[in-house]
């Protein structure tokens, strides 16, 4: 089973919004073996001037996740899961993610190349909040391997 | 004292540390980040798919590296962008853990938009194991 070159371009409807509790930061900073107090203390976070606590820079993915999980259930996109390797990952911020943010993540498929019998794939998740302001862009890139 | 935009310089480093992973490491990422894909807890689903051992999620990986340079800014609000590559896996022995060394040194400072790109580098057993991992930290 191949990818299917014509999902380049394609644009998923956004995931279901996802709310970002205080207990889930807590939870993945620990994860992650953060020690930064803006990350566990609320009254860390408002003296540096958050509104609550920050969540680290990789929590991202927890909610760009939900969209990755629509792209391989796409039925004409040809992912076979057993066979991707996460390939890179970047998250460029315009404001940090706070407890409290109701975000909304919607992925975009950029572009689908072939090297070498694998296929690289390219996804853009692009999560905004509440109010419809841009809060941070992930960005994956998904080898799935060919036949051996 | 948190670095500044005025202090900063190319070439200054950030304190390596040593972050000791274990099994029960990987149980509480997969938990905490959703992933639950078996090659992160189980020997014989690894061994199944050609791996030579448990392997930690480079997710996880990514998410420790970028902590040092979180502390050194003083705030994680302070991290723009961060991206990286992911080149070499770390096995996670049952019994013993693996050892992941981190490392930082700023290498660009950007005086205009009041920005550093910290150069992270992420050793297991003598070899690099993130590939240009960048982090774009906003200064003061």
């Amino acid at each position: 089973m191949a990818v299917n070159p014509a999902i380049e371009g394609r644009k998923l409807p956004p995931a279901e919004p996802y709310l970002v509790g205080r207990e889930k930061i807590r939870e993945f900073a620990r994860a992650v073996l953060a020690t930064n107090p803006i990350n566990f203390d609320v009254d860390a976070a408002i003296a540096a001037g958050h509104a609550d606590l920050v969540a680290p820079p990789t929590f991202a993915i927890v909610v760009q996740e939900k969209t990755l999980a629509q792209l391989l259930a796409e039925p004409d996109a040809g992912i076979d899961f057993s066979r991707v390797v996460h390939g890179d990952q970047r998250f460029t911020y315009t404001r940090p993610i706070v407890a409290g943010d109701e975000l909304t993540a919607q992925l975009t498929v950029a572009s689908i190349k072939s090297l070498g019998g694998h296929n690289m794939i390219t996804a853009v998740s692009e999560m905004t909040d509440g109010t419809g302001a841009h809060v941070v862009t992930a960005t994956s890139t998904l080898v799935v391997r060919g036949d051996e | 004292m948190a670095p500044t935009i005025a202090t900063v310089a190319v070439g200054d480093e950030i304190p390596s540390v040593e972050y000791h992973l274990t099994r029960d490491t990987l149980v509480r990422y997969a938990g905490a980040s959703g992933d639950f894909n078996p090659i992160h807890y189980r020997d014989d689903v690894a061994a199944s798919v050609g791996l030579p051992g448990v392997l930690a999620h480079g997710m996880l990986t990514m998410g420790i590296a970028v902590q040092t340079t979180v502390n050194w800014a003083g705030d994680p609000a302070q991290v723009v962008d961060y991206q990286t590559r992911f080149t070499r896996p770390i096995v996670v022995d049952p019994k013993t853990g693996a050892v992941v060394t981190i490392s930082g040194k700023v290498g660009v400072v950007d005086t205009e938009a009041s920005e550093v790109r910290v150069d992270v580098t992420a050793t297991f057993n003598g070899d690099t194991v993130l590939g240009k991992a960048h982090v774009r930290v906003r200064l003061a």
